[in-house]
């Protein structure tokens, strides 16, 4: 069964319509890069799922669980979404990490918050909380960044920022991993880092979507590619395929651009 | 010199000026701690969306009757006492808060000192708030978008972004336009002499008229430069530690 599917999403800003009709579905374990020029609504697509902006038209079911019907007013209460969107993890092309806060805070923070709503958070908060930050520096070695779990994000070079946030997003255990143009505020010695870390939890099998300009990485990465031009989906099907082959000649002329630029 | 210092005229002048000075800080405090939560409060009330008519508005109305129905009551009411606050003298306030409730018979302030400076407190603090506010609203806003929503997908509520994320970087960058308002108050505090609260340069002056047997002298009153020049020179030290302090991020 499919972990996540998408069915018939449409969403307007004012009278400019971004999205229109987007279906899809992503297998468990499976990495899914969505690629289209600027403008073409891959960002708009990731905030839906995130709830950071909420669809026209359209529903989202997260393991059999339909969590957003845009008919069904009673999916989009405050209180459900704040829990619904853990399903999903979200990494910003812009890290956002909290500035005031150590590379260990950032990844723990939220959990802690989170726990404080177990129930037996106040028998067990020391525990709880010293469990929360020993997974927290496992996460933190993970991305290679163990001697670095006390510098402030101001401290850490961009490459290094993306992967905490990265470790941020991993720390509530998220269903879905969703990542938006996770290198492009990079320089480009420091995209290989961060694409690195993407790479090795694609192989742990983690269940992506990623919103990437970077078209080797997405084909040797992602099990399936999506291309979306002007809010549609133009082309889906294996990275591969897609990427060496496509079908439409709207995505041909799009990577032909690219591979002239690259 | 010493001789000046020692005499009874110097002394009793000293420690009226003292005691002035008390009121001067008494109300430097209260505005304060009144005045910083409550500019808070109006700040998020000013960028509160409440709106009742909104679920009417449907975009195609035309732009008058869009107006109306997306109007934010409590934004309003909190922009609209910014506005007045802001848009009149601080001494005007001051005089008609403490001498209209009594001609108009609606309360009367308790006797003596005690009324004056609570009519006073409650003008400075309602002032000061209002500008506050608009501080506030300028920190709350310059901080990023990014960094709510980055709280919202980690699954955190409306009140613990606030209070765990924005709050701190709001505070880091309203220090500096925060301590100009603050300096200003150092001064202002005298403003509260017009309904005769009895502060450092209303004492300073009374020697020159007569206060406790002793009149004309002058140096009293250039003697109150020295309170105000030490109690800014001290806020200002205050505020530069609290800024280094921020200093640990960016």
């Amino acid at each position: 069964m499919a972990i996540l599917e998408v069915h018939n999403i449409e969403k307007h800003f004012g009278p400019t319509r971004v999205l229109e009709d987007i279906s899809f579905d992503l297998e468990q374990g499976q990495a899914l890069a969505i690629i289209g020029s600027s403008g073409s609504g891959k960002t708009t697509l990731l905030r839906c799922l995130n709830f950071l902006e909420t669809p026209d038209k359209g529903t989202i079911s997260v393991l059999g669980n339909v969590i957003f019907d845009a008919a069904d007013p009673a999916t989009q209460r405050e209180s459900e979404v704040r829990k619904k969107r853990l399903h999903f993890g979200l990494v910003f092309q812009s890290f956002n990490l909290f500035p005031q806060y150590t590379a260990l805070e950032n990844v723990t923070l939220a959990v802690k918050l989170l726990a404080k709503e177990r129930p037996d958070f106040k028998a067990n908060k020391k525990q709880i909380y010293e469990q929360i930050e020993a997974h927290g520096m496992e996460l933190l070695s993970d991305i290679g960044l163990a001697n670095r779990a006390s510098h402030y994000p101001h401290q850490l070079s961009g490459g290094q920022q993306q992967r905490v946030a990265i470790a941020r997003a991993l720390a509530l255990k998220p269903d879905i991993l969703c990542f938006d143009e996770p290198t492009s505020a990079l320089d480009p010695e420091l995209t290989g880092e961060v694409l690195r870390v993407i790479r090795g939890l694609a192989e742990q099998k983690t269940t992506m979507i990623i919103v990437t300009h970077e078209m080797a990485f997405a084909r040797d990465v992602a099990d399936q590619v999506i291309f979306m031009d002007s809010g549609v989906i133009v082309e889906q099907g294996p990275a591969r395929r897609v990427i060496e082959h496509p079908a439409q000649e709207r995505t041909r002329q799009f990577l032909s651009r690219y591979a002239e630029n690259a | 010199m010493l001789e000046f210092f020692a005499s009874p005229t110097t002394q009793t002048v000293l420690g009226a000026l003292n005691e002035g000075f008390l009121r001067t800080l008494e109300l430097f405090c209260i505005t304060l701690i009144g005045a910083l939560p409550l500019g808070l409060l109006i700040a998020l009330g000013s960028m509160n969306q409440f709106g009742p008519l909104k679920f009417l508005r449907r975009g195609d109305q035309g732009p008058i009757l869009d107006k109306i129905l997306g109007i934010r009551p409590i934004s309003f009411v909190c922009r609209l006492l910014v506005w007045v606050v802001r848009g009149t003298p601080l001494v005007l306030q001051i005089i008609i808060l403490f001498y209209v409730p009594g001609m108009q018979r609606l309360f009367n302030w308790p006797s003596g000192e005690r009324g004056r400076m609570l009519a006073v407190c409650i003008a400075f603090v309602l002032n000061y708030a209002c500008y506050f506010s608009e501080i506030y609203r300028g920190g709350i806003q310059g901080v990023s978008v990014g960094q709510q929503e980055a709280g919202l997908v980690l699954g955190m509520t409306k009140s613990q972004i606030f209070f765990k994320v924005t709050l701190l970087q709001m505070i880091k960058r309203i220090v500096p336009p925060i301590s100009n308002e603050v300096i200003t108050l150092v001064k202002d505090t005298s403003l509260a002499r017009v309904i005769a609260l009895q502060e450092v340069i209303w004492m300073g002056e009374s020697f020159m008229k007569g206060n406790r047997g002793i009149s004309g002298l002058v140096w009293p009153l250039f003697f109150t430069a020295v309170y105000y020049l030490v109690f800014s020179g001290v806020v200002t030290i205050l505020l530069a530690r609290l800024e280094k302090k921020l200093e640990y991020f960016r």
